[in-house]
């Protein structure tokens, strides 16, 4: 019975990672094609670097991702804090109208913000790319932010008042360090929902300007590039170890640090919301 | 207290970018341009009540079923084996669900393109074998696969946290009292697993029967999806009436989807992933 559950494991785990395994070793293929192996090099890892069009989409990728998540954020936070001390109605309605690009298809997201930039006469590119990914990610920010509001002691903004700070000082001093954790988990949410969106920004540029989903959307039926399979083996073992170095960092600390990550994971479930943006 | 106010800039962010956009799309499928202006069609729904669109309609809906249900008794037995007793490295074995997910989907799905072609990675294993060759690629099996492929950790993650909060002393009393392995499974681990379950199944079929990705990839230019007859709307034949009104039905499809589901979902506590 245990032999049986452990080559299931392994045979769902197989299934999970054949993919990347091949795009990883073909990453080191002489050849162009995608189907024969002719022989162990490293050419494409250095005309990664040198190919326009790769780096100009690593760029906006990441120049996107990290204006939107720190917009998204900086409006969400005001919103959270905002919607909290709503009365009930207002916050009701605004609640549900935040829950609408999150429960959107994102092909429906992307064609209607598409359909209003062309309405309201803008050209479609860089600009419209990142007017949409705000308008995606700022309902994750203020749903990640808000059950820390709810969890807040209520007094103690007012306590502060009493003790003598300025509404400004009880505001950044007690307020913004209780919702902290939650700030956090919204921002890095934000950041990997737009690093790896491709459904919204296929709609919504224009003119040249392209994240790394479109080059790959349109390279696909032709065939992609080695360079962007090194590209994505350079991608995959960043990811790997910087979580490899989190954990080690966790396990050497001592428990109380801990049982404080343990807790914020618990928030942090947004690892598995990433491949949601289909 | 004025710092109802904080929340200002994102109500008008949410009217001009959200709800705009909404109309935009209900009013044009349901309006029309003629010489003198605007005026109320249903030309648009009705258009869609053609053999060609509802069958496009119901591929989508049955692909996105027959994915969702693969995923379910896939990621079933592997939620529950992780979340079992027995099972150490739990973390690790959670991370390495999560972790496929951290490369690029389009490439991943790109790279079943590679492994399924006629003298791709598996075809080459099999005549290695000298087994019959497999030839799926740009068929209904092929985008099956690819959805099953991409969303089978949204179901295996919410099970797996459910089955791993059930508390072991009532499955130490239903065998005290005497139910069997199948019993205490049927009567008492799987009912309390339904949240998990529901959650489960809404993110894998949301996503499913809305993808135009996975479709246009692996399966060939004749097997279109609904996602697919959007996008072909609005980027090549330049019909918003009709784009958008297949849009509203998507909208209505994912409301009807999520309002069944709602229905099985007890205490509203099912969104472990939300």
């Amino acid at each position: 019975m245990r032999f049986l559950k452990k080559t299931y494991v392994f045979l769902i785990f197989a299934f999970l990672y054949a993919p990347i395994l091949v795009l990883i070793v073909f990453s080191f293929n002489e050849s162009k094609s995608r189907a024969n192996w002719e022989g162990f090099t490293l050419k494409w890892y250095m005309e990664l670097f040198q190919d326009r069009q790769i780096m100009s989409a690593l760029y906006y990728t990441f120049l996107i991702a990290v204006l939107s998540s720190v917009i998204a954020t900086l409006i969400g936070v005001a919103a959270a804090i905002g919607i909290y001390k709503m009365r009930k109605l207002p916050q009701n309605l605004v609640l549900n109208l935040n829950y609408i690009p999150i429960l959107n298809p994102d092909i429906v997201t992307g064609i209607s913000l598409m359909v209003l930039f062309i309405f309201m006469k803008m050209s479609l590119g860089f600009a419209t790319m990142l007017l949409a990914h705000i308008t995606f990610n700022i309902p994750y920010v203020i749903l990640s932010i808000l059950p820390k509001l709810k969890q807040m002691n209520k007094h103690m903004y007012e306590a502060a008042l009493d003790l003598g700070a300025t509404p400004m000082e009880a505001f950044w001093k007690v307020i913004i360090p209780e919702i902290m954790p939650g700030i956090i988990t919204g921002f890095l949410l934000a950041f990997t929902l737009s690093l790896d969106d491709f459904v919204i920004s296929f709609f919504t540029t224009g003119s040249g300007v392209s994240n790394l989903s479109i080059v790959i959307f349109g390279m696909a039926r032709r065939g992609i590039s080695p360079k962007i399979n090194a590209l994505s083996t350079l991608m995959f073992l960043s990811v790997l170890l910087l979580l490899i170095i989190v954990n080690l960092r966790i396990s050497k600390d001592n428990p109380e640090r801990r049982a404080k990550v343990e807790r914020s994971k618990e928030n942090g479930r947004y690892l598995s919301d990433i491949g949601h943006n289909i | 207290m004025k710092q109802r106010w904080l929340a200002a800039p994102y109500l008008i962010w949410m009217i001009i970018f959200i709800v705009v956009p909404m109309f935009l799309v209900l009013f044009y499928s349901v309006a029309e341009q003629t010489g003198e202006g605007w005026r109320l069609t249903g030309d648009h729904f009705r258009r869609f009540v053609d053999p060609i669109y509802i069958n496009v309609l119901i591929r989508s809906i049955v692909l996105a079923l027959v994915s969702t249900l693969i995923c379910l008794l896939l990621g079933y037995p592997m939620a529950a084996i992780l979340a079992s007793r027995e099972y150490s490295r739990k973390k690790i074995m959670y991370m390495l669900i999560v972790l496929p997910m951290w490369m690029n989907f389009l490439l991943r799905t790109y790279a079943w393109m590679t492994l399924l072609e006629r003298n791709g990675v598996i075809n080459s294993f099999l005549s290695l074998l000298r087994l019959p060759a497999l030839d799926i690629l740009y068929t209904n099996q092929a985008v099956i696969l690819g959805m099953v492929y991409n969303f089978l950790p949204f179901m295996i993650l919410p099970i797996y946290s459910v089955l791993s909060k059930i508390d072991e002393s009532v499955i130490e009393a239903a065998q005290d009292l005497g139910g069997n392995n199948v019993t205490v499974f049927r009567r008492v681990v799987f009912p309390l697993s339904l949240p998990g379950v529901v959650s489960g199944i809404t993110m894998v079929f949301m996503p499913a029967v809305t993808t135009f990705v996975i479709s246009r990839l692996l399966g060939g230019g004749q097997f279109m999806l609904i996602g697919n007859l959007i996008e072909q709307q609005f980027l090549s034949s330049w019909d918003w009436g009709f784009g958008s009104a297949l849009s509203v039905i998507m909208m209505l499809l994912i409301l009807a989807s999520m309002g069944i589901m709602s229905k099985y979902e007890q205490d509203g506590g099912g969104g472990a992933l939300w």
